[in-house]
């Protein structure tokens, strides 16, 4: 079975102070740890872990600068066979809908029968590439998978649904499913491992390599355009204790306790 | 005159919160625009449902089959198409929920209208659809403008409006369905209930909420014993259950559990919206985390910005210290 995964390039931003920076569309990311993106690192795995079982190869694609190479070496040393990374100054502005046209300019030249990629992307959040790709490939589709089961022709997949419930959905391959986190471990990556990916090839191709115009990509090409970026107004501001941690631990204690929680 | 439409989300026979949540937003902007508020309801034997939201919007239209018995992203790909092609309603909202994020790209992608994504609010300046979103979980806001179209489509974010009463008296006109074939490429199979047994976290008065911030396996004791000391329960984000490190009956969060005990700490939670939405309503929250900025400290009562292993263990023995003194 011949996988594709699409993998984006993308800050680490969980556990990170960010800043806006001083145009306001934005973040400010000189300093940030740039990664896989966490949805993508489940769906890469997944994806070599059918391989092995049933064959085939895996080829992992990005949009992405430079920069971006290192996600597509975590993919070669992870088990991915191929790597390409479509890259153009003109698909900076892209939102999800850009990027599937992007996307799918390339993936429709490739031979395929299953595409994965992640739920949701954690610095836009768009959770809308997979099933556009798919409408555009105009093959089917299943987002939020949780476990994938194969028989003959197609695939059995349990789609996480609100408040721990799951359905279990049957779509005929081929197909584009969007994987969500926790549907499997991903392996560590031995040193080895990264140094033998370093040697691998990644093939990079531009917007005239895909067919595209300007007008498909950046700005022009998507359906949203970022104006302005803010900081979340607070609803309720948390009041802040502070101190030394034995100052701070004793002030806690005191306030659970005046709640009569102790 | 034009319409907005709200697709109902309903499953099992329940219309599902986020339907009343943007009938709501949905009134406010039929009535900036001068349009028609329009519940779309698409199933089978659901006309009681279809009563029900008579009362939020001017009108519900109807398309009842056999084929729509469950959500399909298909089927209602195919229904919803045709809807918008006959009523070019002006909008199209629809639950940022896992129904509409398989279905509302893939019908965007269909008719080529502008789609709007997890929007956390909207507004029409003149003929321009602005829509307020969240990006890197939460850490900041977006104002986005959508390309000019006749028709939009937006998803909504779940709780982004509060769902007001019913105050509306609508007809219900019933539109033809036009799945005439067997949707082979998707079916529905069956729901997956979570397994039974296991704790009932939303039966704790007290809950330490564990996230990222906890870094490693080998630490949980540490927050466990802090759980203990409280006389409750150890929950967690996503995050953890994702590692394996507690099992999915302890999360809180839009795919796990709704909690609301007298008091939640949070610990190295950085705060993204699905964990904020199964715990906002708790009594009394105190959040520890190293970010200042963590969206955690705009939903909590008390916040310390330190690193929870230095707060935790002391907090843990001058507890354990005023429970003695009690007794």
């Amino acid at each position: 079975m011949d996988l594709i995964v699409c993998v984006k390039h993308v800050p680490e931003t969980a556990e990170a102070e960010i800043k806006i920076d001083s145009a306001g569309k934005t973040i400010e990311k000189t300093g940030l740890v740039f990664d896989i993106n966490e949805w993508d690192d489940y769906a890469l795995e997944e994806a070599v872990r059918i391989k092995e079982k049933s064959g085939g190869i895996v080829t992992a694609i990005t949009v992405g600068s430079e920069d971006a190479d290192s996600t597509l070496r975590k993919c070669l040393a992870r088990g991915a066979d191929k790597a390409i990374r479509l890259t153009d100054a003109k698909f900076e502005g892209s939102d999800g809908y850009a990027m599937a046209k992007i996307l799918h300019s390339l993936i429709k030249e490739l031979p395929f029968h299953l595409i994965l990629t992640g739920a949701l992307a954690g610095d836009d959040g768009y959770t809308m590439v997979g099933p556009i790709l798919a409408e555009m490939l105009g093959i089917p589709h299943a987002t939020m998978v949780k476990k994938i089961e194969f028989s003959n022709d197609v695939v059995k997949v349990n789609r996480e649904l609100e408040g721990g419930l799951e359905e279990i959905v049957e779509v005929k391959l081929p197909t584009v499913l969007t994987i969500q986190t926790g549907i499997n471990e991903p392996r560590y990556v031995s040193i080895l491992g990264i140094r033998k990916a370093m040697k691998k090839e990644i093939k990079v191709l531009g917007l005239a390599d895909i067919g595209l115009s300007e007008n498909d990509v950046g700005e022009a090409g998507s359906w949203m355009k970022i104006e302005k970026m803010f900081v979340p107004p607070v609803e309720k501001q948390a009041e802040f204790i502070k101190g030394t941690p034995e100052e701070v631990a004793t002030k806690i204690a005191e306030i659970i306790k005046s709640k009569g929680l102790i | 005159m034009t319409e907005i439409f709200v697709l109902a989300e309903h499953r099992q026979g329940q219309i599902r919160d986020i339907t009343f949540e943007m009938l709501t937003k949905g009134k406010e902007l039929a009535g900036n625009t001068s349009s028609d508020l329009t519940a779309v309801l698409l199933g089978k034997e659901i006309r009681r449902q279809a009563e029900i939201l008579s009362k939020y919007a001017k009108r519900v239209l109807l398309v009842e089959d056999t084929k729509l018995e469950n959500f399909n992203s298909e089927a209602y790909k195919k229904t919803l198409s045709k809807l918008i092609n006959e009523h070019k309603p002006l909008l199209t909202m629809i639950g940022h929920t896992s129904f509409g994020v398989d279905l509302a790209p893939n019908l965007a992608a269909t008719l080529k209208l502008p789609l709007a994504t997890d929007c956390i609010n909207l507004e029409f300046e003149g003929e321009t659809l602005l829509v307020t979103r969240q990006m890197y979980g939460g850490k900041v806001n977006v104002k986005a403008t959508v390309r000019k179209a006749e028709s939009y489509i937006i998803t909504v974010r779940q709780a982004a409006f509060a769902a007001q009463k019913p105050a509306l008296n609508g007809e219900i006109v019933e539109a033809s369905s036009p799945l005439t074939e067997e949707i082979t490429k998707k079916r529905f199979i069956m729901y997956v209930l979570p397994p039974p047994g296991g704790i009932d976290i939303t039966a704790a008065d007290a809950l330490v909420g564990v996230g990222r911030g906890i870094k490693d396996e080998g630490n949980m004791p540490i927050v466990e014993g802090l759980a203990k000391s409280l006389g409750g329960v150890l929950a967690c984000s996503r995050p953890i259950v994702d590692k394996g490190w507690l099992s999915n009956d302890r999360q809180v969060g839009s795919s796990g559990k709704t909690v609301k005990p007298k008091l939640y700490i949070a610990l190295g939670i950085s705060g993204a919206f699905q964990h904020v939405l199964g715990m906002k309503n708790s009594d009394l929250i105190i959040a520890v985390n190293k970010d200042p900025n963590a969206p955690i400290f705009n939903f909590s009562d008390y916040g310390v910005v330190e690193d929870l292993f230095k707060i935790v263990p002391i907090l843990k023995n001058k507890i354990s210290e005023l429970k003695e003194a009690k007794t």
